[in-house]
């Protein structure tokens, strides 16, 4: 037992305050636990009055999720494998895949494009900040933060014409650059702070040893930086994969990525909740993980910086 | 084979061969920036000179090969005299003033409450944040399934705490109700971020000066108002400055929760602003509209700043 201590909150107060963040917690948590669970409901389940929480699990959702599927007619072969015979038991069949499975690819190539550029241009931008004299450096710090600060719809104008007359428009390359563009911010802030940390003797010492500026900044900075690094490339991964407002004006097609996707899921009398429960859970999976890995340095991520542990 | 200017390099003093051997430092600082700020002047300070331009003509991105008229200042003034615009203005003041006062409220209790350091709080907290990490599109198209009268979980468990009938009321069908249901799920996905500010600003109070009020017989009640409220201010005034700026922009949620009705009802700033840009396609209109927003926030942030930095300096 440690001694008594005026600051230790007693017994008591510890046994209140984890039971109020637990049921704060629970409740928080029940809007995602009903997403999940949705997903694996039937169309009439999901729909139950009053709300079903026991359930038979199905996976009608996610069937309906990857496929497209028409009103059975006439003749109809059995079903084959147990997705069809899901399917075939609702009197549809399926003609082919839908578009989901493209629009989640597309999110994960414009994510994991648009992350990769803002890092390694971010790392470089950083070092520079962290380590040089640069003239106006502190200008051009603060310009670097406030173009976060435009709401995206302000400038989607220009940008939108912009696509158009260079071809932009609804490609890979277009969201990935806008991206890119959209994360320097926060990957420059994020990565300054962590190479700031880094001491400067490291690399002194190793220009001594005879390295070039260049081979201390990759030699010796980099690996120190790297939990930094990934942390940084997590949150922008994250950004890129949860942006709505210029994936729905600017794409609608070939680049199209998830979000603008998924509520427009529709079966056959209207809505289909089970299918965009399905998508949904199937897309905010990875960032719940990501989270988790990055609770030491969340803190540091959504503040640009500006508070760190 | 080593050249002579390689025999030379080494023979060197490093200062001098570091010259000779790499980049010298101001042409690696320029070469690692520039990239970076080549694309910031394209993608947002180019096109933002654009909506300048544009905002002072009649120009329609849809009919590109129109005449475009210089009308000066007309945009500007027709927005600032339109009611309607002011009644876009109260619908995103409401939805500011109300999810920071709850989210202030909530986050800085559950901060408070976390910081009693009871045992597993480190789960439970990264519980508690998980909503605002997700995909507020996505989160707000199913919270639209969760506020249906009929089938909905919200109203359900409404009327199960609150007595009633699930079906008597539509927190997104009606009038009344639709301001405060993009505050409520607001308030769930942004109260955590709160909280996580809160709570390093806790953990940055030295235990020690607690100890000195306690030496001078402080109640615990003056020591929260004196010690702990003082402190965790600054801390307090950043969330709310980055729950401001990210919520004055606010688009994808509502969007996707109430698509800016019933009415008007939640047509917050950014909703209209989309609406004039890429439906009606006013595009010299929407113009002059993102630069009175951008204005907007940029003079109410760089005022707060000013009072944030003399609160820190206290």
């Amino acid at each position: 037992m440690s001694a008594y201590s005026v600051t230790e909150p007693s017994r008591r107060q510890k046994w209140i305050a984890e039971v109020l963040v637990i049921t704060y917690a629970v409740i928080t948590m029940l809007p995602l636990i009903w997403i999940i669970s949705t997903g694996f409901k039937t169309s009439e389940d999901s729909i139950a009055y009053p709300p079903q929480v026991t359930l038979e699990p199905s996976l009608e959702g996610y069937v309906n999720l990857f496929t497209t599927q028409t009103l059975q007619s006439g003749e109809v072969d059995p079903p084959e494998t147990w997705y069809e015979e899901i399917v075939h038991d609702k009197g549809m069949r399926i003609v082919g895949p839908s578009r989901f499975g493209e629009r989640f690819l597309n999110s994960v190539i414009i994510g994991f494009g648009s992350t990769f550029l803002s890092v390694f241009l971010g790392t470089l931008a950083a070092y520079a900040f962290s380590r040089y004299r640069i003239p106006l450096k502190d200008d051009l710090l603060f310009f670097i933060l406030s173009t976060r600060m435009m709401p995206p719809i302000a400038v989607a104008i220009p940008i939108f014409l912009m696509f158009r007359t260079l071809g932009l428009s609804d490609t890979h390359l277009g969201m990935i650059l806008l991206y890119t563009a959209v994360n320097l911010s926060l990957s420059v802030w994020l990565l300054k702070g962590f190479m700031d940390e880094i001491p400067r003797e490291y690399e002194e010492a190793a220009l001594i040893d005879g390295y070039t500026r260049f081979q201390a900044f990759y030699k010796v900075v980099l690996p120190q930086a790297a939990t930094g690094i990934a942390a940084t490339a997590i949150f922008c991964l994250i950004f890129a994969w949860n942006e709505y407002a210029f994936a729905v004006l600017l794409t609608s097609g070939t680049a199209q990525t998830a979000p603008p996707f998924i509520p427009t899921i529709i079966g056959v009398a209207g809505q289909d909740w089970p299918a965009i429960a399905a998508g949904a859970t199937l897309f905010l999976m990875p960032v719940m993980v990501f989270t988790i890995l990055l609770r030491k340095h969340l803190l540091r991520g959504i503040t640009f910086g500006a508070v760190r542990k | 084979m080593p050249t002579p200017i390689d025999t030379a390099a080494k023979a060197t003093p490093p200062s001098i061969a570091r010259r000779v051997q790499g980049l010298s430092d101001r042409a690696i600082a320029w070469i690692f920036v520039a990239p970076t700020i080549f694309l910031l002047l394209a993608v947002n300070i180019f096109p933002l000179i654009w909506t300048i331009q544009l905002s002072f003509t009649n120009f329609r991105a849809n009919r590109p090969n129109a005449d475009i008229k210089w009308i000066g200042t007309r945009n500007y003034e027709r927005i600032l005299t339109d009611s309607d615009i002011w009644l876009t203005m109260q619908a995103t003041a409401h939805f500011l003033i109300w999810t920071i006062v709850l989210q202030v409220l909530i986050g800085f209790t559950l901060a408070w409450l976390i910081n009693r350091k009871f045992k597993g709080n480190d789960l439970w907290t990264t519980i508690i944040v998980l909503p605002m990490m997700l995909s507020p599109a996505v989160v707000g198209n199913f919270w639209t399934f969760l506020y249906q009268p009929q089938i909905g979980l919200f109203n359900y468990v409404i009327a199960f705490l609150g007595g009633g009938d699930p079906t008597s009321f539509s927190m997104i069908g009606d009038k009344a109700l639709a301001p405060w249901s993009i505050v409520i799920v607001d308030t769930w996905m942004w109260t955590p971020f709160v909280m996580l500010i809160c709570l390093a600003g806790l953990r940055s109070i030295p235990d020690s000066i607690y100890e000195a009020a306690e030496c001078d017989r402080a109640s615990k009640w003056r020591q929260f108002w004196t010690i702990t409220i003082p402190m965790v201010l600054p801390f307090l005034m950043l969330a709310v400055l980055f729950r401001g700026i990210e919520n004055f922009k606010m688009f994808d949620l509502v969007v996707q929760l109430t698509g800016g009705g019933p009415g008007n009802t939640t047509t917050l700033t950014s909703v209209d602003l989309k609406r004039e840009a890429f439906e009606k396609w006013r595009t010299g209109y929407s113009s002059a509209y993102a630069i009175i927003l951008f204005v907007t926030v940029f003079g109410l942030a760089s005022i707060y700043v000013k009072a944030l930095n003399k609160v820190k300096e206290r």
